[in-house]
């Protein structure tokens, strides 16, 4: 029984120095606690023509207390290949400069314009210390940092949990605060300002940076239905100020016989500079027999005009007596575009907003997959997860689909 | 108003459930790592950062998330 209540600055220091000294001579103290736990995953992600990404992700946790916990989380995410513009395919080759201005790229009559100097890496790292601050509520405080060559995040988050009801339900609420700063290669092009079509053409830019300010709440609950089931409901809600626009995309601009114009054919995208996005949530988790599955759905809406539905089913098939196991995985989501999204503009009828982003368009997207798990021990895991992403347009805009296969490795364990 | 009519919602189910729920030792099955309602959670951060960077939506499971210019 623990008689005099360590000071929270102790706690802090505590947490501070077993996580920084880890490592050297301060290990042999953790030792002597709880071991650290290990997951690390690798993921492989490949679009057809486009985008590919590895990304290693390691993250460790221990227990520094009584259920007092330290956690830090490291990703880097190392980006090739190629990415929409935004621009319409037409029955001619077109001619982009590169964002950089300095040189030139040319897609072939008929296909997607895809920009393909993108070669990116970022690396993200973030922290959590997870603390009872009474016998039925508990506080998680993070803080997360993440760089990429144009783009710098900054965040923190703190999440209070309070048990009701003998432990059978949990009420949450969750605050957090990032700001984003970006820094376009060539500036920040001006928006619905022509796109230079020859290398070293000028464009029209307003500075070298922008920020976004992002704050989120989150309310939720958990109730145990049963033994064997349990139920969660949330609602989230963000606020976005700041430069919202993707300083690389451009749209089209057709003449009245539906061509491109002959001059200034394209010009740079432009987004409202505050978002407001809201979301319910509901997932489900049911035992039958040792089988698992986890359902849940999702209802989003913001005022850019954007609303979505997404449902989520793993179901997690258990063999020779829990030490392997299936995951089939199946994800729907369907979105309507948001208020300012088009295909293409007309020339004299160019609106304050727009962008063709397929991503702010009508779509969906389809996951299949399956996930392998292998069960080595208490906390000693290893899996293997491969799945088929498929986009497609729902609307009159007829972009090209976007398929991508996704595969993962995790191996978890003790150290 | 759409806010307020969801607290209201989560304050009436979170009555609604007081009779729910099990005894202390009826929690075997609950305490299991594939019962909780995150059981990997690198797996769906991995999930999210996809779906955020190709998608409109965000939010529903947690705060935060983003923070990458997502081509």
């Amino acid at each position: 029984m623990q008689l005099k209540k360590p000071k929270p600055i102790r706690r802090l220091l505590t947490a501070a120095t077993s996580t920084l000294l880890a490592g050297t001579a301060q290990q042999v103290v953790a030792a002597e606690k709880t071991p650290w736990q290990v997951d690390s995953a690798f993921l492989y992600y490949s679009e057809q023509d486009r985008v590919t990404v590895y990304e290693p992700v390691v993250a460790v946790r221990q227990e520094t207390g009584d259920d007092e916990f330290v956690g830090m989380r490291l990703v880097l995410d190392s980006m090739t290949g190629a990415s929409p513009n935004g621009a319409i395919p037409t029955d001619s080759p077109q001619t982009f400069t590169s964002p950089s201005g300095v040189s030139t790229y040319t897609t072939p009559a008929g296909e997607t314009p895809l920009d393909s100097s993108f070669h990116d890496t970022r690396a993200a790292i973030s922290a959590d210390w997870e603390m009872p601050l009474d016998e039925r509520l508990k506080a998680v405080f993070g803080g997360n940092f993440s760089r990429e060559y144009d783009y710098t995040s900054l965040g923190v988050d703190a999440t209070f949990s309070w048990d009701l009801n003998q432990r059978n339900t949990t009420l949450t609420t969750g605050l957090s605060m990032s700001q984003d700063q970006i820094n376009p290669v060539g500036g920040v092009p001006t928006g619905l300002s022509p796109v230079p079509t020859t290398a070293g053409g000028q464009k029209s830019t307003e500075g070298d940076s922008e920020t976004k300010d992002i704050s989120g709440l989150l309310l939720g609950m958990t109730q145990v239905i049963g033994p064997k089931t349990l139920l969660q409901v949330n609602y989230t809600f963000a606020d976005e100020q700041g430069y919202l626009t993707d300083p690389y995309k451009l749209l089209s601009v057709l003449d009245n016989s539906g061509q491109l114009r002959a001059s200034d054919p394209y010009v740079y995208e432009k987004r409202p500079d505050s978002r407001q996005r809201q979301a319910l949530y509901v997932k489900g988790v049911h035992q039958f027999g040792a089988d698992v599955l986890h359902a849940s759905y999702r209802y989003y809406w913001d005022d850019w005009g954007v609303t979505s539905h997404t449902y989520d089913l793993h179901y997690r098939y258990e063999l020779a007596g829990g030490r392997h196991y299936l995951q089939p995985h199946l994800r729907y989501y369907l979105q309507n575009k948001a208020d300012f999204y088009h295909y293409s503009l007309e020339d004299n009828n160019i609106p304050a907003y727009a962008s063709a982003d397929y991503r702010l368009g009508d779509m969906s997207t389809t996951t299949i997959g399956l996930k392998y798990g292998l069960v080595l021990g208490e906390s000693h895991e290893f899996g293997a997860r491969l799945e088929s992403m498929q986009q497609k347009a729902e609307g009159d805009a007829p972009f090209e689909d976007n398929t991508a296969v996704i595969f993962q490795l995790n191996y978890s364990f003790l150290f | 108003m759409k806010t307020m009519s969801l607290i209201l919602l989560l304050a009436l189910l979170a009555g609604g459930c007081s009779s729910m729920g099990v005894q202390p030792w009826q929690r075997g099955h609950l305490a299991k790592q594939k019962m909780q309602l995150d059981p990997y959670p690198l797996d769906a951060f991995l999930d999210d950062h996809i779906y955020f960077s190709k998608e409109s939506s965000s939010g529903g499971a947690g705060v935060g998330g983003g923070g990458c210019g997502c081509n």
